[in-house]
Order: structure tokens, then sequence, then C-alpha cells
């Protein structure tokens, strides 16, 4: 599903971002990405929908290769799916309207269509009620799940989620895990930027360990947790498991 | 001091002052705020854009346009248009140009420079996250300018681009330089042909005043209302 070979990316030639980043995510599969702060991993899943443009290497998408001109981004982009760390709803639009918008002016349903398909994913998120509210009108756990259901409302193949809980009241992060389990479990092929382990163990089936722009280690959910190779992993996951 | 005041030479000028003068007023003012928000808007995207040729005219035009006093673009303008149609079109004379239609022009293109930095400053106002997040829905640039970032940067900057229009308002009196009769041109007119400088430059004042100040005053209202909940 997201083929990634050899991505370099750099701001200048003595500041590389991503180091010869290769990895892939097949259909159905959850990967979950970790790694200190600078370590790259945001920067690695926003070059997955061309979010930020890299140097060398080249990524597919569905067969669909990012980083060539010729490539119809809004059209990949609308396939798909990005929660981002800070929700990044439209706060000048209705919740109903933010899950609408893309639905009519990309894909180009019907407004009552829309409307129907946004009401559905609200009643999934659990955030029915909401739907004539503005975005500032809730939670941040709320705004999350309604961004998740924004990304699903354009029936994405694949969804992309940079550190979707890391701005969030720590009573409210459960409440976003829940959907993205959820969302897991339906067998939804996802790649994920976060630190919660707990979500890893749950649900992922691979994990990648990034540092200083170098994926250090890509293994299996139980092989990352039960024996690290690299000593870098392991002193990452003992700093954030010992507590 | 007031005795010798006439206020009755007001009451008999009101149909000439309204329907000739403020009519003229308002109507100008209403059309170069448009135009110049047409305008404007290019600007700033323009100079927003990636294309560093693009902003650079702009860039160029905007600082060009603000280096000069008003009352010299409009007599300038009023002037050197015939002249410069002529040579475009090759006529034999000068081309006629309507002060209307001059000073429109020349308030739509100096309007325009202060508007679209008005306008840079509301769309930089919005967070890279929101066109982020728009892309990524797989919206294009020109959807994502429309429906996410120009509604929310419209709304930040309606406060200031209404003060700047109430300022245009006022500044369409320096069409007088033109002989034109605007509000202020019909009541200089009686003023002169009755004598009456006193009363109906005070009263000119007034009514500047009261149209300005109101105007101010529903800004606030309008501020209050369409204001994003944050």
């Amino acid at each position: 599903m997201i083929e990634i070979s050899h991505v370099n990316k750099w701001y200048t030639p003595s500041f590389q971002v991503l180091t010869d980043c290769t990895t892939s995510v097949t259909k159905g599969e959850v990967v979950v990405v970790c790694g200190p702060s600078g370590s790259g991993k945001s920067t690695l899943i926003k070059c997955v929908n061309a979010l930020e443009p890299f140097q060398s290497g080249d990524i597919l998408v569905d067969g669909t290769k990012v980083n060539d001109p010729k490539t119809n981004l809004p059209k990949l982009r609308s396939r798909v799916g990005m929660v981002f760390q800070h929700f990044e709803l439209f706060p000048h639009l209705k919740i109903i309207d933010n899950l609408c918008l893309a639905q009519e002016k990309v894909l180009g349903r019907p407004r009552d269509k829309a409307q129907t398909k946004g009401m559905q994913l609200l009643e999934r998120v659990g955030l029915k009620e909401q739907a004539q509210k503005f975005p500032a009108q809730l939670s941040g756990g709320q705004q999350q799940r309604v961004a998740i259901a924004r990304a699903l409302a354009m029936d994405p193949i694949v969804m992309l989620f940079d550190e979707p809980t890391s701005a969030l009241d720590p009573e409210m992060v459960s409440e976003v895990l829940d959907v993205m389990v959820d969302l897991a479990r339906e067998g939804m092929t996802m790649m994920v930027v976060t630190h919660e382990m707990g979500f890893a163990r749950k649900v992922a089936n691979r994990v990648i360990f990034m540092d200083r722009g170098e994926i250090v280690e890509d293994a299996s959910k139980d092989d990352f947790f039960g024996k690290p190779r690299s000593d870098r992993a392991q002193k990452f996951l003992s700093k954030i498991l010992s507590h | 001091m007031f005795a010798n005041l006439d206020f009755d030479v007001i009451r008999r000028a009101l149909p000439y002052l309204f329907y000739e003068g403020m009519t003229f007023t308002l109507t100008l003012t209403g059309l170069a705020a448009l135009g110049g928000l047409i305008f404007g808007t290019a600007l700033a995207l323009m100079r927003l854009s990636g294309f560093k040729i693009l902003g650079r005219i702009a860039g160029i035009y905007v600082d060009f346009m603000r280096s000069l006093p008003l009352v010299l673009v409009i007599f300038w303008f009023y002037f050197l248009v015939p002249y410069i149609g002529q040579w475009v079109t090759g006529a034999s004379r000068p081309i006629s140009v309507g002060a209307f239609a001059s000073s429109l022009i020349t308030f739509i293109m100096f309007e325009a420079a202060y508007f679209s930095e008005i306008m840079r400053a509301g769309i930089q106002s919005i967070s890279r996250g929101q066109p982020a997040a728009a892309s990524a829905l797989g919206l294009t640039y020109a959807q994502s300018m429309r429906y996410v970032v120009l509604p929310q940067a419209f709304r930040n900057m309606l406060p200031v681009l209404i003060t700047q229009t109430i300022v245009l308002f006022q500044d369409t009196s320096l069409v007088y330089v033109l002989s034109i009769t605007d509000f202020l041109g019909a009541a200089s007119k009686v003023a002169q042909r009755d004598g009456r400088l006193v009363e109906m430059y005070l009263f000119a004042a007034i009514v500047y005043f009261t149209i300005s100040c109101v105007a101010s005053y529903g800004v606030r209202r309008l501020q209050a209302r369409i204001a994003i909940i944050r």
C-alpha cells in the first residue's frame, strides 16, 4: 500500500532531516512509528502524502508515485486520510460542514449524501449531538474524533496519524485511542506516529523506531517490545516504559 | 459668536448637498472599496504565491502607491491618462476620460495597495496547519484558499477593512482637485456662492463626523457578531 524507498530530505546539505529511509506498509497493516522528538517521524509521515517535499528516493502510495511531478496530488491525497496533532478542524465551519466540505468539493458528492455520510461517521465516533456546533465548542478529544471522522468521510484507502494524542489532556487520550483501536480492528491500513506504547502493543503489527532521521529499527511488534536489537531503541523503550 | 450665522442656508442647500454631493461620495466610496478589495486580494495572493516575479511586481506596486500622497495620484492620473491613452491607442488627440471614471480608477488603484497589505496580514494570520489540512483532504490550492483560508482571513480582517473604508470615505473629498461635486465640493460651492463658509464647512464636518462615527460603531457590533468562536 505504501512503499518508501531510500528517501532523503535535507534543508541544507549539512542539515539532513531524513536519511535513506526505507520501509513499507501493506494493506490492512497497522504500523506505529516512534522515536525521540526531532527524529524525523512526523516529517516522514508528511512525505507520504506530499505535504513535505523530499530531495531523493521514492514513495509509492497504492502504486502512484508521490514525488512524480505529473501525479495529481489533490486526487491522491483525497484517498489518504490524515489526522494532525493539532486537529486542524476548520473553525469557521460547523462540525457537520467540516465533514462535508471535501466530500462535496473534492469527491463531488451531493449535499444530502455527504450529510448522511457525515452523520453516520459522527455517530460512529460518538458525537452525533455535536453536529451543529462549532469546533471551538468541543473539547480537544472531541475535536480529534471529529478530525478522524472528517478523514474517514473521504473513504480513504489508508490513514496517517501524526501524533494524534500529543496535544490532548491526559484524560482525553483514551477516547481518541479507542476510536483508533476500533479502526485498526476493522482492518484499516494505518501508519501512526505516536508515543502511546499501549496502543502499539494492542493493535500494531509492526513498530518502526527512528532516531536522527534514520529508521533504526523496523520490527514486528513482539520483536520490538521483546528484544530491540539496537542500543538506541532499548534506551528509548526503557525511558518511556519506566513510569 | 453665533449671532451672525444663518443656519437656514444649510436647510435650503440640503437637497443639493445630499442628492448630488452625498450620492457621488457614497457611490465613489462603495465602488472604490469593492474594486480595491478585488484588486487588493489579487495583489495579496501574488505576494504570497510561490512565484517570485509576481511577488516582486506586486511588492513594487504596493510600495510605489504607498509612497505617494493620494491627492498627487488623483491629480497626475487625471492629467496623464488622456495622454497615456493617446499613446497606447495611437489616437491623434488625447482620449477623454471623465472625471468620475478617472477618480474611480485612481481610488481603486490606490486603495488596492492598502487593502492588499491588510489582506496579506489577514491571510498570514491563519496558521499553516489549516491549508495543510485542506490539502490533505484533497482540496486544490484554489479551493483551499476559497473555502478554508480566505473565509477565516476575511473574518479576521473585516474590522480593519471597514475602518480603511471609512478613511476612504473621508479621502474621497480630495476629488475637489478635479472640481468634482462630491459632498464637500457641493458644500463648498454653496458656501462660496452664498458667502456662508463657516456654516457650510461646519455642517460638512458634522456630517462626515456622524457618518464615520456611526460606521465605526457598526464595525464593533459586527465584529462581535461574526467573530469565529475560538
